[in-house]
């Protein structure tokens, strides 16, 4: 695809020249500064007006979906956990088919994205990551977190997982198989964490509160109480 | 060759735990990346692909939602939804308001 970007720059792919895309060489980079109006945030406004303007969208359609986001988090993630561990038969139909079991616990897709559940046993621990760009379960556990996006995490994940584990504080003994699952925009995978030992007869809402996001990303596992 | 958002399994420093909470015209980018795609006017899979051929020093230097606001863009464009020049306007509109109520208007 041609960057013709709005600035009107052609960007020909030699990536010699050391700056200019869309204008942010304006600018230093902030990747969290929400105080100053940057290119990209002018170019979000200018966006997100025209296709107002246009009859693309409307404004109650974006605050609509904005509000959709915001409302999805890992507590969706953390509940579907805590009815897998205590409902063998909802638990055999996630592993089955997660898109279909999360939409049967009441959970909603934006797009037609699947989404795979991988279980961790005493034999195997799950991990997940998305090497080439930040796909993530976002069904169930809303916006990733930065670290998740991050080039050490994208690049480490898959080739020393038992390392970036530690950096969670997560040691697993050589005895348990790590398998690192690698998403993509079309195929998103969450993880079942073990059910801690010493909880029987916990309810689900009980079990849910202690279940993390980051054991549903497989960086960490769930405590015992 | 290897392009420069295909970094699995290459060599980096320690994963940094930090995250920080999405600001409002994040959000919104996010929310444009869904109802564009949703309603047609682009794929995400066009989108993916408007990110993963930004100049590597770009793709650095950009934040995560810098990268797909200025790959949505570059979309609507080759798409014909919204045109360059309107663009420009937009922009050149914007830079005379307050910064502070600039994006409050829609």
């Amino acid at each position: 695809m041609p960057h013709d970007d709005a600035h009107g720059h052609h960007h020909d792919h030699d990536h010699d020249h050391p700056h200019v895309h869309g204008g942010a060489d304006h600018h230093p980079h902030r990747p969290d500064a929400d105080d100053t109006l940057t290119y990209c945030r002018q170019l979000e406004i200018a966006v997100r007006e025209l296709l107002v303007e246009k009859g693309h969208l409307t404004r109650d359609e974006i605050r609509g979906a904005v509000e959709r986001m915001d409302a999805r988090g890992p507590h969706l993630g953390a509940a579907v956990v805590a009815k897998a561990w205590t409902d063998p038969a909802f638990k055999a139909r996630l592993l089955a088919d997660g898109s279909a079991a999360c939409q049967e616990a009441g959970i909603t897709f934006d797009q037609s994205t699947r989404l795979i559940v991988v279980e961790n046993t005493p034999e195997a621990h799950n991990l997940v990551v998305c090497t080439l760009c930040s796909c993530y379960p976002r069904m169930v556990l809303g916006l990733p977190p930065d670290w998740y996006k991050s080039r050490a995490y994208r690049s480490r994940a898959v080739r020393e997982p038992r390392s970036v584990l530690r950096e969670f504080g997560t040691e697993l003994p050589d005895s348990v198989a790590v398998r690192v699952h690698d998403s993509t925009a079309d195929m998103r995978y969450l993880v079942l964490p073990m059910r801690p030992a010493s909880t029987e007869g916990w309810s689900e809402a009980q079990l849910a509160a202690l279940v993390s996001r980051d054991s549903m990303i497989g960086v960490t596992t769930v405590k015992a109480p | 060759m290897r392009s420069h958002h295909d970094m699995g399994g290459l060599p980096a420093g320690p994963v940094e735990a930090g995250e920080h909470d999405y600001q409002l015209w994040e959000k919104r980018v996010d929310a444009l990346m869904v109802l564009c795609s949703s309603k047609k006017m682009f794929t995400v899979d066009e989108l993916r692909k408007g990110i993963e051929s930004l100049p590597p020093d770009a793709y650095d230097r950009m934040s995560y939602y810098e990268r797909w606001i200025s790959s949505i863009t570059s979309a609507l464009i080759h798409r014909g939804v919204i045109s360059i020049d309107e663009v420009r306007a937009k922009l050149a509109d914007i830079e005379k308001r307050p910064p502070e109520t600039a994006g409050e208007k829609a």
